[in-house]
């Protein structure tokens, strides 16, 4: 055996070690679920971190127009890895129009209401949850939830700018406000895993992977990836998967793993966004921040 | 000189694409002004880093604008570009050379956001301290360097900047490196090479041109790619932190598995491994992992998990080590070197929590030895706190024995964070065990007794009343081994002979005083309530009979101080967690309950605690 760690290994121990971390110090701990390939991975680390199991509930922010195979895929891993399955939603937007496809906002104004909010109260508690039952198969609606005071999210530095100042425990005030200049220091493995009551803490164990890393990692572990990523011979796919109207596919034909890390080891995205499909990005003129601000990642 | 490789070549092994190339985090620190976002500027853009025409983008717009062109400006630019998508920004630049991949971290040079630098320079492997040839050494080049030495980087490259303005003369460059080497000398730091250098025209960063010819060193990226990628430090003795203790039960899943991460040394099946500070053993039974084929040993720098032989009750934050090789220190005494970011004073009296590898337990700062002035490294004495920015030498004392090792011995396990107000606000390394032991439990048991308000009927004036002495038995053992049967019976015995005797039972002290202790890591919570308790029933002049599982060394000691003035006495049964030296009575566990409880009242009455008539 040799002793010596690949680059992956290192990416992986740490992000296990990260897992765990929150694991042990958040009793009210929540993972997000986009269903893209950052946080599926994400959960593959969590059951490395935990032996199989995945013993942090999920949650997924349904805006009711991700592209339906999103949510096939979702259930289908849910229940085969019995996962604790909440599901999110602005009920009362999507009943009210208040959408950018129902031509009632525009697209940020949309990602904010679909999104941000519907995180914001769902994480909260305050607005109805939905619990995969794995008795009937089906989704329960869950009322006054706990409010999580830890929660998981894939983002990764290399990804755009506001994140690269991210630390892996990131504190939130009780406004959700995110303070970049006064955050609290990280060193070493020691993390900021102490919170002031009625603030929360987001943390980050993917940091420091590339979306290179992430395709290596999933052709490494042979991760059940959702096909929305490959070419299926119309010489499009997404790079990035968001909700069907404002996301775009990329000219590509990789039509599997090996095919997008060859794709973007020969550097043909290295000047493009990964979130360039998003048309959402675009029209904010780049600045996620003030999305992010508002608690959606 | 250097050229981004178009392709590179892609190897394959197993499904794996192993394009790995070599990547290494470097800080790039100096006081503000010297000239880092100028360096990194020319570095990105003499490596061929830059996204297309991005070079000449912003010469064009500086052009238009009349004003003269800053390589700094290329990182503003880029930080404009990075928000829609790609990936270089100010705080991290990534790039690569011949023969590896750089991730350059942009650590601020004003000294409020120290703790920025230190959460960057913390994730690097090496560092480039820049210094102004022109102004000279400041007050940061000197405080940064400290820093840098507690932080544990210890490859260094000096770079010292704007020769074009000191007419690239080696004097001045000599006078820095003079002057600058002694400095680093005094915290025992070697830079590898001093570099001199001017950011903005291009000189000896990646290329060289005529104006320095004195000078036949590296340049910087020469001496970038010359820093070596520091190997997992898996010849060190095993250190494996237990972050956490997992059983999955209610998935149906019996394994109970130790989690952590190796910080040090190797671990095989079949190793006899120690747990400081409980001092409990087992031996290694298995290595667990998810989705890997079996594994029979595990090194530095991976987070594993491991079943034991024995089933003994270990808790997060102890030490694994292996018994074939030097263990690390226990104490609850620390002499440390600290720096304070905090935005509050250190002070004494108060409580802060001390993570230590995966420990966390209360502390409070006992003593200032000498606070130090970073920037002048000189020190000053008889200071009564520690304040923001500065780098003190201190004794912490932690409310329970902590494992660690001392810096200067295993690095890893050597250093530690303070948290106040719930935030990391101090980051430090353990230089020695300090000696003048003082016990913090012993301290408030004096204090309790002290301001113990009583009628005029003494504990012993009870005592005597119902002739016998009051003492609390502790049973204690494996979990599932008979303890609590043999101590009901004890009870029976003893109160059918007439004594004033109670048991009390795990279960009942969890359903009623404990009842707001739910997670099992508050154990030590659960003991020191058990000793109060045990205080009260002895006080009151009663023989006490509780049962613990697996009783570690000190908390038997926080037990038997909290139950003074009266006696503790401790029946082994059937275990090996606790040295015999500690045991009053050691059980078989093959003896029938009736034997047990009879060997324990004998030993009561040898002892004197009952009358010799008493059976
Ligand atoms: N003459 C001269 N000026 C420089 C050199 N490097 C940087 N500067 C100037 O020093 C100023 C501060 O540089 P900057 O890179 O922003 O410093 P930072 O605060 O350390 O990032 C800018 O005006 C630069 O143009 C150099 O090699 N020669």
């Amino acid at each position: 055996m040799t002793q010596t760690m690949t680059q992956l290994d290192a990416l992986e121990a740490q992000s296990v070690y990260i897992l765990r971390e929150a694991y042990r110090s958040f009793k009210d701990l929540v993972m997000l679920w986009s269903i893209g390939k950052d946080s599926t991975v994400l959960l593959w680390l969590a059951r490395k971190a935990f032996f199989g199991h995945v013993p942090i509930p999920l949650m997924h922010i349904d805006t009711n127009f991700k592209i339906p195979a999103m949510i096939e895929y979702r259930d289908r891993f849910a229940k085969e890895w019995k996962l604790n399955m909440i599901v999110g939603q602005n009920v009362e937007a999507l009943k009210n129009k208040q959408t950018f496809p129902d031509g009632g906002l525009d697209r940020i104004g949309c990602c904010k209401k679909l999104k941000s909010e519907a995180l914001k109260h769902t994480l909260s508690g305050e607005w109805p949850r939905r619990v995969l039952n794995h008795q009937t198969c089906e989704y329960d609606i869950q009322e006054n939830g706990q409010a999580f005071t830890g929660v998981i999210v894939g983002a990764r530095a290399d990804e755009e700018g506001s994140r690269s100042k991210e630390r892996y425990f990131s504190p939130r005030d009780r406004q959700n406000d995110w303070d970049i200049a006064e955050q609290p220091p990280e060193m070493w493995n020691q993390f900021n895993t102490d919170f002031a009551p009625g603030t929360h803490i987001r943390i980050h164990p993917l940091l420091d992977w590339t979306e290179l890393n992430i395709w290596q990692y999933i052709e490494r572990e042979n991760i059940p990836i959702i096909d929305l990523y490959f070419d299926k011979g119309d010489g499009k796919r997404y790079r990035s998967l968001g909700c069907a109207p404002c996301t775009g596919q990329v000219d590509s034909t990789a039509k599997n793993v090996s095919e997008i890390i060859a794709e973007l080891e020969s550097g043909r995205f290295a000047n493009i966004a990964e979130r360039s499909g998003r048309q959402q990005d675009a029209e904010d003129g780049g600045g996620l921040e003030t999305l992010r601000r508002d608690g959606y990642m | 000189m250097v050229q981004l490789k178009e392709k590179e070549i892609k190897e394959k092994s197993g499904t794996v694409s192993q394009r790995e190339l070599q990547k290494m985090n470097i800080v790039i620190i100096g006081h503000v002004d010297h000239g880092k976002s100028t360096l990194v500027g020319r570095l990105l853009a003499d490596t061929h880093s830059l996204p297309e025409g991005k070079l000449e983008e912003v010469k064009a717009r500086c052009a238009k604008n009349a004003r003269p062109f800053e390589y700094a400006f290329l990182l503003d630019a880029l930080k404009d570009e990075q928000a829609q998508g790609i990936t270089i920004d100010s705080a991290r630049c990534f790039f690569r050379s011949d023969k590896r991949e750089y991730i350059l971290i942009d650590a601020p040079g004003h000294i409020e956001f120290l703790k920025n630098m230190v959460s960057g320079a913390a994730r690097a492997e090496a560092a480039v301290l820049l210094i102004d040839a022109h102004e000279g050494i400041q007050e940061n080049s000197r405080r940064h360097g400290y820093l840098l030495s507690m932080l544990g980087i210890r490859q260094i490259v000096v770079a010292v900047n704007k020769m074009d303005l000191v007419d690239y003369s080696q004097d001045v460059f000599n006078k820095v490196q003079q002057e600058y080497t002694e400095f680093l000398s005094q915290i025992q730091i070697r830079a590898e090479h001093f570099i001199p250098v001017s950011a903005r025209n291009g000189d000896l960063i990646a290329d060289r041109q005529k104006n320095m010819d004195w000078y036949e060193g590296p340049t910087i990226l020469q001496a970038l790619d010359e820093f070596q990628k520091e190997a997992a430090p898996v010849d060190q003795p095993l250190r494996l932190p237990v972050q956490d203790i997992y059983k999955f039960t209610s998935q149906n899943d019996d394994r109970r598995i130790v989690a952590g991460q190796i910080e040090t040394g190797q671990v095989h099946v079949g190793d006899e491994v120690i747990f400081y500070p409980s001092k409990k053993r087992s031996k290694v039974a298995s290595i667990e992992a998810f989705n890997t084929p079996v594994q029979t040993e595990s090194f530095a720098g991976q987070s594993v998990g491991v079943t034991l032989a024995e089933q003994i009750y270990i808790q997060p934050g102890e030490i694994m080590f292996r018994a074939d090789e030097p263990a690390p220190k226990t104490s609850t005494q620390l002499k440390i070197n600290l720096f304070w970011l905090g935005k509050e004073p250190m002070i004494f009296n108060k409580r802060y929590l001390l993570k230590l590898g995966t420990s966390r337990v209360p502390v409070w700062l006992r003593k200032i030895n000498t606070v130090l002035d970073a920037s002048e490294l000189s020190t000053e004495l008889n200071r009564r706190h520690i304040e923001r920015h500065d780098v003190a030498e201190c004794v912490l004392e932690t409310l329970k024995p902590v494992a660690f090792d001392l810096t200067t011995e295993i690095a890893q396990t050597g250093r530690f964070v303070l948290i106040d107000n719930y935030q990391i606000a101090g980051g430090g390394v353990v230089l020695d065990m300090a000696t003048d032991q003082i016990d913090l439990t012993a301290e408030h048991v004096q204090q309790r007794e002290r301001n113990w308000r009583r009628s005029r009927i003494t504990s012993h004036l009870r005592q005597s009343r119902i002739d016998q002495q009051s003492t609390l038995v502790i049973i204690s053992g494996p979990a599932g081994i008979g303890k609590s049967e043999i101590a009901q019976l004890l009870e029976e015995k003893l109160f059918d002979a007439g004594k004033q005797v109670y048991y009390l039972g795990l279960q009942n002290s969890l359903l009623g005083i404990d009842s707001d202790l739910s997670n099992e890591n508050l154990r030590d919570e659960y003991i020191r309530r058990l000793g109060e308790t045990s205080h009260l029933f002895t006080d009151a002049g009663l023989i006490l009979i509780a049962t613990v599982s697996d009783l570690a060394e000190y908390e038997l000691n926080v037990l038997k101080t909290l139950n003074q003035p009266s006696d503790t006495l401790v029946v082994g049964l059937g275990s090996k967690t606790l040295s015999a030296g500690l045991l009053d009575l050691e059980l078989s566990s093959a003896a029938s309950t009736e034997k047990a409880a009879t060997r324990v009242a004998d030993m009561l009455t040898e002892r004197r605690y009952l009358p010799e008539y008493y059976l």
